[in-house]
């Protein structure tokens, strides 16, 4: 703690208001973005849901949902964080100052308006977590150049002799991800007065292209961006130090290098060609070791705190977070093999695993940080309740369960029946007979999202609660408890 | 530039002597199992690679692998075994006619087999499990036809579809929508419409009814029949039962009489192929209505 007091000093330079506008709209997106998840979740399993309506059928729905939660919900938690990481350890403020961080920010939600409006309106590139059309596209290029430059500014004048691991992270995930946005953006628009555009790609390639993207837009921005999260926020809430400095280097300089490889997996059994298909799968296999070293680096590092799992539900979500890490980052290798995958491909296991690593990895650990970020931004004691801290954490992980063993069973059952074949090699069930063998787990994955949602109105709360000051009594007694013992 | 290497006093490992915001980094090595556990998943890709197609030459050649695997080729051979096995149903259905083959047990549970599937996937999104029909789409499942229910009816109709206008021979008829064409006037609709519900008894106004029959001799009679049994010719459907097409509250026959109907099924004929088309027949002939 000696060096915190030391750099003190600098503490009153860091630009933290731009933070809290970040927290806040974390938050803001995250209870939209989960709620028309839920929504969406029950349209599936009670189609009447569509209201008849277009601009609340499914199809346009999806995409806002994917997108208030990928981009919105995690995107501002990541940007966010990042600039509040580079900050600490660099001792270094924001490069650009408030007003370039600003433009970051509302640039950033401007871009979140507008790609939702479009898709309420049937204006799309139907490309998965791609959809925003072009004008759209460039607005999001310029902002994300904007925030590149704050990031690595920021580091550039950085008053630490060395980059720390959460910066690299952070730096793959900006520069990647940039990449990855451009590339699979390439398209002519039809006119400069209208919205839609026309790949520059076409075919297998197209399909190739989109899906190099979308693999490393979970790569480099659920995985990267929220590592980068992980190593600076548990080191913090534990106070202990890093397990491993070299597992860092390696798995990090690993982990960049085969991501980037493995999008072919998304298109095994298509035209897409033979050998192509076999790096996309070899490329996932040997993924999954420097994936692990991420939850080895986390998890580790409790050695000597395991304890405070017991009396800390905010590192309870954070470690259960690098949990679901684990256990996805397992499952993507596994249906990444050719075999395997020729049972899982479209159907809905792929979004029980999508989702184990979103609800869990993702959603938890960004649980955990605005836990830990609220009262050290709005410099209040602590969160106004533990006890809604744990409400929540059970719901929630309730409703992971809840959502990813019925995406299990109906995608598994999904699979075995679409490959079902009778006596004369004739399929034996239709596709209308094996949607409504799925009727009942799609409803227990809505009632699951619903519980994650549920959970995330509690935190609302209790983060509303915080900021305005208030604590609860029991809180301050067992703040008082902890302390005698200590 | 390590500057404070200090041992951390829990784990007994040092430290790299860095720090950020107080941070400190352990410097663990790597542990044993994960890193041969790495290792032993780049043995694992190296070993796939020599097996399966996997290196790009250049010009669209790859490395073929030394097992010689070719996904197009492991569909053929699928392919080829599948119609192998079937061939010894399928040259004796091709040539047999439909009455042969509900005469022949071995052939007409081959027919089944895939006609169901194919009624399930083509046709059940209108026309409902087995055939159970529903406003607008007909039940198959009972005798009352619009086109004929024979082998050879339900094939044509299969094959050409119904008012479909990309099919010359589709199945076609026009009801003249009586309200919209001022043909009739609201009163005389009334009428007529009493005068159908009582074909089926469910009449409530006998005075309507009788002045009904009028307009429905001069108006309905050449298509629907003198007594309402319907005409297969022009798929004009029987008026002097309880089934109804549309709907057989008053309102909906008002509806049906004012705007007129005219139901659109495709042609299956060059969607599915022939075998299909004669499977799906049976299958259908044998939901309970075939004749």
């Amino acid at each position: 703690m000696s060096s915190a007091s030391s750099t003190s000093g600098a503490a009153d330079a860091y630009n933290d208001e731009i933070i809290r506008k970040f927290v806040v709209a974390t938050v803001f997106w995250g209870v939209v973005g989960f709620g028309a998840g839920v929504f969406i979740a029950f349209q599936l399993a009670f189609p009447a849901l569509n209201l008849d309506l277009e601009w609340f059928s499914f199809g346009r729905l999806r995409p806002v949902h994917t997108s208030a939660v990928i981009f919105a919900f995690g995107g501002n938690a990541l940007i966010g964080t990042s600039f509040y990481v580079a900050q600490r350890t660099c001792r270094a403020s924001l490069f650009g100052g408030n007003g370039l961080a600003s433009f970051v920010f509302w640039g950033y939600q401007l871009f979140i308006v507008m790609a939702a409006v479009g898709y309420v309106l049937g204006i799309t590139q139907s490309r998965e977590y791609a959809e925003p059309e072009w004008y759209v596209d460039i607005w999001i290029t310029i902002v994300w150049v904007a925030y590149l430059l704050v990031f690595v500014g920021t580091i550039m004048k950085r008053k630490e002799p060395h980059i720390y691991v959460a910066n690299w992270f952070y730096l793959a995930f900006i520069v990647t991800v940039a990449l990855l946005h451009i590339v699979n953006n390439l398209a002519v628009p039809v006119s400069f007065t209208g919205a839609k555009s026309y790949s520059l790609f076409a075919g297998v390639r197209d399909a190739l292209t989109q899906w190099w993207y979308a693999h490393n837009a979970v790569g480099f921005f659920l995985t990267a961006g929220f590592l980068g999260m992980m190593y600076y926020f548990i080191p913090k809430r534990v106070n202990r130090p890093i397990y491993s400095y070299r597992l860092s280097i390696i798995h990090f300089w690993s982990l960049i290098f085969l991501y980037i490889w493995a999008g072919p997996h998304h298109l095994h059994y298509t035209s897409l060609p033979d050998w192509a298909q076999t790096l996309g799968m070899v490329f996932s296999i040997m993924l999954w070791m420097p994936s692990w070293g991420g939850m080895i680096n986390g998890l580790m590092t409790l050695s000597g705190a395991w304890d405070k799992l017991r009396t800390d539900p905010v590192l309870r979500f954070m470690v259960t977070g690098v949990g679901f890490y684990g256990m996805s980052t397992f499952e993507g290798p596994v249906m990444s093999i050719k075999s395997v995958n020729a049972l899982s491909h479209y159907t809905d296991w792929t979004i029980g695993h999508v989702h184990s690593g979103t609800l869990g990895w993702v959603g938890f650990i960004t649980f955990g940080v605005l836990y830990f970020l609220v009262p050290v931004l709005w410099k209040r004691k602590d969160i106004y309740s533990q006890r809604l801290i744990s409400y929540h954490f059970w719901i929630s992980t309730i409703g992971i369960v809840l959502y990813i063993v019925s995406m299990w069973v109906s995608g598994i059952m999904q699979g075995l029946m679409w490959r079902a074949y009778d006596s004369f090699g004739f399929l034996q069930y239709s596709f209308a007979e094996t949607v409504d063998a799925m009727h009942p787990f799609y409803v227990i994955r809505g009632l699951g999202g619903f519980l994650f949602f549920f959970g995330s109105l509690i935190m609302a709360y209790n983060l509303w609660r915080t900021c305005r000051g208030d604590i609860e009594p029991e809180t301050v007694s067992s703040r008082q408890s902890a302390t005698a013992q200590a | 530039m390590p500057t404070k290497i200090e041992k951390d006093a829990i784990t007994g490992t040092e430290t790299t002597g860095h720090e950020w915001d107080g941070i400190k980094e352990l410097n663990t090595p790597l542990p044993k199992w994960w890193l041969y556990t790495f290792y032993a998943t780049i043995v694992f890709a190296v070993i796939y690679v020599i097996l399966y197609p996997a290196i790009p030459l250049g010009g669209g050649e790859y490395t073929k692998g030394v097992l010689g695997f070719s996904q197009r080729a492991v569909l053929e051979n699928e392919m080829a075994e599948l119609h192998s096995e079937r061939s010894v149903y399928m040259d004796r259905f091709i040539a047999a006619s439909m009455e042969e083959i509900i005469e022949d047990a071995e052939l007409q549970n081959y027919a089944m087999a895939g006609g169901r599937v194919a009624f399930a996937d083509n046709c059940v999104p209108c026309h409902g499990a087995g055939g159970a029909g529903g406003p607008g789409y007909p039940s198959l499942a009972d005798d009352d036809w619009l086109w004929g229910g024979t082998l050879e009816d339900i094939y044509t109709t299969l094959q050409n579809g119904v008012r479909w206008a990309d099919n010359e021979e589709t199945r076609t008829s026009q009801m003249p929508a009586f309200a919209v064409d001022e043909i009739l006037n609201a009163g005389q609709i009334n009428d007529v419409a009493e005068y159908v519900l009582s074909l089926s008894n469910s009449a409530s106004d006998a005075q309507a009814a009788e002045r009904g029959a009028v307009v429905f001799a001069e108006n309905c009679a050449v298509c629907h029949g003198e007594s309402g049994e319907g005409m297969r010719e022009l798929g004009a459907p029987k008026l002097n039962d309880s089934i109804w097409l549309f709907g057989g509250d008053k309102e909906t026959i008002v509806e049906t009489i004012s705007k007129s109907r005219g139901g659109v099924m495709p042609a299956w004929g060059g969607r599915l192929d022939d075998v299909t088309l004669k499977q799906l027949t049976i299958y259908v002939h044998s939901l309970g209505g075939g004749e």
